[in-house]
């Protein structure tokens, strides 16, 4: 029941995210059902063995070396392909000057900021909407059209209203984590296996008693994959959010290489954004481990 | 109120059904309501156990919810212990079909959840770990739901219905899931339980063995015969077990209320005595 349910919604909320980058995150959100369901099956007690971890490393070595094989033959032209060894000078140019560190910096703090925030406001509205038939009727309609929106629809509006500073970005990774969370946690409250419900009912559980006993630890493992899709989500939007309009930042090193046709840091930016995503995900992956072995 | 002390052995509650229908709304506007149960009237004993038996739908469920306190009925008042049940009630308890146990919770931290509200830690820590001993489950307590038999799950929802102090125990079909071996030796652990924790039993079965090997009196529940369907279950017939417990699984007596029972429930028996 918990994984269907789990199962379920992960997948309904492939379909939520803005139109604009679906691709992207519907992948991402096969990837974080798949995780969970695969642990749960191992009965969170099996540990992958040292041999598929390294498998893992294989293809990105792979990758270098051709990326390598063909910068050195110049196969592809210096200015559309930089060769590893000029990425890597890149950074350590930039780490040089400091900016390596301020953008890494504020980028990270952008998000775990918004992450924050947005998780946890679609933590109280999921709870608010999934255990409650009458908040669901109230809510539910609109906060479903306001998802509707794509996301990038919202910056014009917060840049006139807050302006070019760093809560208007804030504001946007907050909206684009809020969704996923909100629609997690609705709907797996909804779907907690009526016959435990009933169980604390028969058990004289009050409300409160019920929520905190059984509805609550009955959605660890959804909650935990929204936070993960939330997490995508907010690198996703913290990158349109410094693409269009900020002074520091990994999107706004981005942009300004393209326009200085400094396409090494261009590529250091994007390895910078893949390896930081996947440490941040990584480590909600940790969470999830743990938190599934205990309530899973 | 009744008293909420947390005693190990509540003493067993007489139940008295007087009088008690329920009739759910029709799925389709327009068509009059769907009677399921009218005119149940039943005395129970402190410390008997009853049997309900009846053809598949016919209310058993039903009824058990009223006395249990999970449903009230729209006709009639169910009294446990001369106090008429509203709502869930502490002197109840009920154990389902399938153990519905929290999957995140030990075995030994599922049966606390049957706790009384207010039990002190150390005397509920005692509580359980005496149930578990009583339901054979000593050496599993830290063991999680997934990781034991469904035979050992349900025991562990027996434990967690008895360590709320119930003066009634309400199952519903309660070994109904289990293997046919499983069930003989957990009908053997209700009686042991029984007697050591001599608590008013009702339960459902299909099972008319188990009916008879378990019961004082088994209750037949069915529609009346020429009534049409939608008119409700009444208490068909009520049957005395003779004999004590423990009783002989062959005994002949209990064959020949055994077929008894069938034909009550509607079964042909294809029993060579029916053919001359």
């Amino acid at each position: 029941m918990a994984r269907s349910t789990s199962r379920t919604v992960a997948a309904d909320s492939t379909t939520e995210p803005a139109a604009t980058l679906v691709q992207y995150s519907s992948q991402f959100g096969y990837s974080a059902a798949g995780t969970a369901t695969g642990q749960r099956r191992r009965g969170g007690s099996g540990r992958r063995s040292p041999w598929l971890i390294a498998l893992g490393a294989v293809l990105p070595l792979l990758i270098l070396g051709f990326w390598q094989l063909t910068a050195s033959l110049q196969w592809v032209p210096a200015y559309l392909l930089p060769s590893p060894a000029s990425v890597w000078s890149a950074a350590v140019d930039l780490a040089e000057r400091g900016y390596l560190w301020t953008d890494v910096g504020i980028s990270v703090q952008r998000v775990l900021i918004g992450f924050g925030v947005g998780a946890a406001v679609g933590l109280v509205l999921g709870s608010v909407v999934g255990l409650s038939r009458v908040a669901s009727a109230f809510f539910a309609p609109t906060v479903g059209a306001l998802r509707a929106v794509p996301s990038l629809a919202w910056v014009p509006l917060l840049v006139l209203y807050i302006g070019i500073n760093e809560d208007s970005k804030v504001t946007l990774i907050a909206i684009g984590a809020m969704f996923p969370v909100y629609t997690t946690v609705a709907g797996a409250l909804r779907h907690v296996d009526p016959h435990l419900v009933e169980l604390g009912g028969a058990y004289g559980l009050g409300r409160f008693q019920l929520l905190r006993q059984v509805q609550l630890p009955a959605v660890v493992p959804s909650v935990v994959s929204g936070l993960r899709l939330a997490l995508a989500q907010s690198w996703l939007f913290l990158v349109a959010a410094e693409l269009i309009a900020s002074s520091m930042g990994l999107g706004f090193r981005l942009l300004d290489s393209q326009q200085n046709g400094r396409i090494d840091r261009m590529f250091l930016v994007i390895i910078l954004l893949g390896i930081l995503g996947k440490t941040t995900d990584a480590l909600i992956g940790l969470l999830e481990r743990y938190l599934l072995k205990r309530w899973g | 109120m009744p008293s909420t002390d947390a005693s190990p052995t509540a003493p067993a509650l007489s139940v008295s059904l007087d009088g008690v229908g329920r009739s759910f709304p029709a799925s389709t506007a327009g068509e009059p309501d769907r009677r399921v149960l009218r005119d149940i009237s039943l005395e129970i004993a402190p410390g008997e156990i009853i049997s309900l038996l009846g053809p598949s739908g016919c209310g058993k469920s039903t009824l058990l919810r009223q006395v249990s306190g999970l449903d009230r009925p729209d006709e009639g008042v169910v009294t446990i212990d001369g106090s008429p049940l509203v709502g869930i009630d502490q002197r109840c308890a009920i154990g389902f079909q399938e153990p519905r146990l929290l999957p995140w919770r030990t075995l030994e931290q599922n049966v606390a959840l049957g706790l009384p509200h207010g039990t002190p830690r150390s005397a509920g820590r005692e509580r359980v770990s005496q149930l578990l001993d009583l339901v054979q489950l000593g050496d599993a307590k830290h063991l999680r739901p997934r990781q034991v038999s469904g035979g050992m799950a349900q025991r562990a929802s027996l434990a967690r219905a008895l360590s709320r102090g119930p003066g009634v125990l309400v199952l519903d079909e309660p070994f109904g899931a289990l293997d046919a071996l499983t069930r003989l030796t957990m009908q053997d652990l209700l009686l042991e339980i029984h007697a050591a924790e001599p608590a008013t039993i009702l339960l459902v079965t299909h099972d008319v063995d188990e009916a008879l090997y378990l019961s004082d009196r088994v209750v037949l529940l069915g529609t009346e015969p020429g009534e049409r369907a939608g008119s409700g279950a009444v208490i068909r017939s009520i049957i005395t077990v003779p004999g004590s417990r423990p009783r002989d699984r062959g005994d002949s007596t209990l064959a020949h209320l055994r077929a008894e029972l069938l034909q009550g429930l509607g079964v042909s028996i294809h029993h060579p005595a029916h053919t001359f």
